[in-house]
């Protein structure tokens, strides 16, 4: 595969002693993955239910986003509609102010909401609408926060967007009462409910004897997240989105965190006894025992069944952050299959090194990869699954290649131990299919087309 | 009656996208082409998704990535950085440049900057250009809008061919499909722009094809200008893309609605058969009887029931013609987009009564859903949400279909896609009163 020449160092193979280049914006003309700084802050602060959640620009920004992930809710469901002041050439010509006021004058009262957020977009920022002060104003004629989010596109990556995004729940954290917060309590930052994952994720908590306050954003309420100051550890599962947050508020309130994933058998059971560990009290750490060996033996079984189809199987990722991509390849091995590449959108270089140590050498290591590189890696590297979001997929099945979605639009929840036996479940059903056998890059091999 | 959507300061789930996926879209019907989109990088990623959500295709749209300083600076170097990466990477014999809101609203000389990137390298494959921002009309806009530049911008004049131009218009890939196949029956030479029936529902491969093969060549395109005429698709159109080969090449336009029911399959086949100087081929006058018999079978089924349609506005007005050709009640014809021709359009069509709503969001349709109680509603994914908190059947039509598999395989267009439709409409009332009534017949 011949690389953009921008992009020679954004690639390399486990055992290579050369680092991982990353963590810069990506080439023009390279049909990157990513998205922009506005996507990054919609995708964290959008699960909260009970927030209005208005996109200040052109109706693109807000209808590509409208209801497209799988992020549940248990009371309001305010998130899954797209609100959008809909700039129009007027406005380009005029400024956008008063139409974002008129919007949230109309939206607030019908909607009810425990607090607002305004999306900045491109248009927006470059027409130089004060968001902040229409927001000022929202604020106090509504009495609920109103809080504008930096999301200008142009300003940066998806991670810049990620930053804005907690900056903006900054302003929500420390503003609620925390009486009656127990001193066996935790927030959970970076889980985003897909697929109700956060409610698996709560219940092993609750079991091991420990109280969520505030999830963010999975699920989340208003009012949780005002008074999550009042929590005495952050659990961070999503740490390239929310560990921002997380430094924050161990400065600020002297909340310790952890980075932990849910995905797995190994980072599940990792992450609770580091949770249980952090607390220091033997109740808890008897709870999580019991918790992990029983959850463990439930899921066991499945997985040894479908490990026996899968095993010497070949995989390749691509994902967002690489904290997943950490924990797939150690999910994936225990299902008995091997990595072939792995790539993120917007890992560090630090993540990249513990992605070479974790490997096998030769395995390929991208930042911010394309369709052509990662088509021509699958079709190199004979794998049989390739996991990525919805825009990896065409690139896997047009190629006859099985595939599975570990990004949030999926409708499928792989958290936690039981997610464990659903993503085996998932990778089975893909790789296994009798359907490959006809596809024209396997039918030669089995002989079905002459 | 005629209600225009209340002027609103929000739009609470759009019943639009905006117009550079349009753009994007028919750009993908021209071969060897990659479109490139000038601006933030999301743009590109967002069209992408949202087009792969719909297809199922592999969706390769590049962009200029915008920084803060090509925000402030101009995209200059982006544009040649982007261009240079396409030509290495795709080879393509052409890339498709839209403008976003952003590079709209900084004044950015697009024009100006391909004039000089082409001079200072001619190894650089053809830009063609679209201005298409965001807060400027919709994916119905920014579609035309690209068919028209791309013509304006490739087809030449000279000595009259015998072949027509068709411009369909943003249908499904099967609709494509289908044109095709009348077209090679009528024996008619045809330029069908754009093309995207093989680049966006293409078959499984060995080796990922950077650019998806199929799509109509600048080299045929040229000869645009050469036809007979161009028979163009769509009610609300004024005067539409095929203006453009008239006024510059004095190409013939003949302005058709798409061709879904029987009378508005006849017109246009007829005016294609008119064109071939042929009679209608026995092929389709075949398809054209089994449809009519159809609809005697299952008139009764239908007879009366009222029904609402969203959609694209040439959509939605066809698909309100068809309703009506049926024996259905049209009650509501709702678009995101703003023509301000559907009501007329429908009116030249026949269809009376009917509530039209355009730049409506699905909140405002969902209202008139509620108000209105039509029996069966014919639309896009979208409209599930009202649909289902309203137990109303929903037949999924048009852009996008992305809760079902086979949205690019949707056949709307001719006797045939009329049968295909007419068959899901009749049983999808079946189904739900079957489903909803306490005896459960199996034999109806």
């Amino acid at each position: 595969m011949k690389l953009i020449s921008e992009r020679s160092k954004q690639v390399v193979t486990a055992g290579d002693a050369r680092a991982v280049v990353c963590d810069r914006p990506s080439v023009a003309g390279s049909v990157t993955q990513r998205a922009c700084t506005f996507c990054g802050s919609r995708v964290v602060l959008y699960p909260i239910g009970d927030a209005l959640h208005l996109v200040h620009g052109p109706v693109g920004c807000a209808a590509y986003t409208w209801d497209i992930r799988g992020a549940l809710s248990s009371g309001m469901q305010l998130h899954r509609n797209s609100f959008n002041t809909d700039i129009r050439e007027t406005e380009v010509i005029f400024g956008g102010e008063k139409k974002l006021a008129r919007a949230l004058r109309e939206l607030i009262p019908v909607h009810r909401p425990k607090a607002a957020f305004v999306y900045a977009t491109c248009l927006t920022g470059v027409i130089g609408d004060d968001v902040e002060a229409v927001c000022r104003g929202a604020a106090a004629e509504f009495g609920i926060p109103v809080i504008p989010v930096q999301s200008e596109g142009f300003r940066g990556t998806k991670k810049h967007g990620y930053s804005a995004a907690c900056a903006a729940l900054t302003q929500l954290i420390g503003t609620g009462d925390t009486a009656g917060i127990g001193p066996l309590s935790v927030n959970i930052l970076g889980d985003f409910n897909i697929a109700g994952e956060i409610w698996t994720i709560k219940g092993y908590l609750e079991r091991m004897g420990v109280e969520v306050v505030a999830s963010m954003t999975g699920d989340g309420r208003v009012d949780d997240i005002r008074r999550a100051h009042g929590a005495k550890l952050n659990i961070v599962q999503c740490a390239g989105s929310m560990t921002s947050l997380a430094r924050m508020m161990q400065e600020k309130y002297g909340i310790p965190y952890v980075q932990v994933s849910f995905f797995g058998l190994e980072d599940c059971a990792a992450a609770l006894y580091e949770v249980a560990r952090h607390f220091a009290d033997q109740a808890v750490l008897e709870r999580t025992r019991a918790l992990v060996r029983e959850e463990t033996a439930a899921v066991l079984p499945v997985m040894a069944e479908l490990r026996r189809d899968l095993e010497g199987k070949v995989a390749a990722l691509y994902v967002g952050g690489a904290f997943k991509a950490f924990s797939l390849v150690k999910a994936l091995r225990q299902l008995g299959m091997r990595v072939a590449m792995a790539g993120t959108q917007t890992g560090a270089q630090a993540d990249y090194e513990h992605l070479k140590e974790l490997c096998d050498a030769g395995t390929i290591l991208a930042d911010d990869s394309n369709p052509l590189e990662m088509a021509a890696w699958l079709a190199e590297r004979d794998v049989d699954l390739f996991i990525g979001g919805v825009k990896e997929r065409p690139v896997a099945y047009k190629l006859g290649i099985g595939f599975c979605d570990h990004n949030h639009e999926r409708k499928i929840g792989l958290a936690g131990f039981v997610g464990m036996a659903a993503f085996a479940r998932e990778v089975h059903a893909t790789v296994m299919s009798p359907v490959w056998k006809l596809v024209p890059r396997r039918a030669r091999a089995s002989g079905a087309q002459p | 009656m005629i209600a225009a959507a209340p002027v609103r300061p929000a739009t609470t789930n759009t019943c639009r996208v905006c117009a550079p996926l349009g753009a994007v879209l028919a750009f993908r019907g021209l071969r060897g082409c990659v479109p490139l989109v000038h601006g933030s990088q999301g743009c590109a990623t967002y069209i992408r998704r949202y087009l792969i959500s719909h297809f199922r295709e592999p969706m390769d749209v590049a962009s200029t990535s915008f920084t803060e300083s090509s925000t402030v600076f101009g995209g200059k170097s982006n544009l040649a950085t982007a261009v240079t990466n396409l030509r290495d990477q795709y080879a393509p014999e052409v890339v498709g440049l839209c403008t976003t809101c952003l590079a709209e609203t900084i004044g950015e000389d697009t024009r100006g900057l391909i004039r000089d990137l082409a001079a200072a390298d001619p190894t650089l494959p053809r830009l063609i250009h679209v201005a298409t921002p965001s807060f400027k009309g919709c994916q119905h806009k920014g579609f035309h809008d690209t068919v028209e530049a791309i013509l304006r911008q490739v087809a030449e004049g000279g000595e009259r061919l015998r072949q027509v131009n068709v411009l369909a218009g943003p249908v499904s890939p099967a609709d494509l499909r289908h044109l095709r196949e009348v077209l090679a029956a009528i024996g008619l030479p045809a330029i069908l722009f754009p093309d995207y029936s093989e680049t966006l529902d293409g078959p499984s491969l060995a080796r990922y094809e950077p650019i998806p093969a199929g799509g109509i060549g600048l080299d045929e395109l040229a000869r645009a200008g050469r036809s007979a005429c161009t028979i163009q698709f769509g009610d609300t159109l004024e005067p539409g893309p095929g203006a453009v080969l008239e006024q510059l090449h004095g190409v013939p336009l003949v302005r058709l609605g798409l061709p879904i029911g029987v009378q508005a399959s006849d017109a246009a086949f007829a005016a294609l058969a008119d064109a071939a100087g042929a009679a209608l081929p026995e092929s389709l006058a075949a398809e054209r009887g089994r449809l009519v018999d159809a609809y005697v079978d299952g008139h009764k089924y239908v007879a009366r029931r009222r029904v609402a349609v969203v959609g694209d506005p040439d959509l939605a007005v066809a698909l309100a013609a068809f309703a009506a050709e049926i024996g259905m009640i049209p009650v509501l014809v709702a678009s995101g987009a703003a023509t301000g021709r559907m009501a007329q359009a429908l009116a030249l069509r026949g269809v009376a009564g009917a509530e039209v709503l355009e730049d409506a969001d699905h909140d405002s349709i969902g209202a008139r859903l509620a108000a209105l109680k039509p029996d069966l509603v014919l639309g896009p994914s979208k409209s599930y949400p009202a649909t289902r908190s309203l137990s109303i059947p929903l037949v999924r039509v048009g852009f996008p279909v992305h809760d079902r598999i086979g949205a690019g395989r949707i056949l709307h267009l001719g006797y045939r896609g009329t049968q295909r439709l007419f068959d899901e409409v009749v049983n999808t009332l079946l189904g739900h009163a079957q489903d909803l009534s306490e005896t459960g017949y199996a034999y109806l």
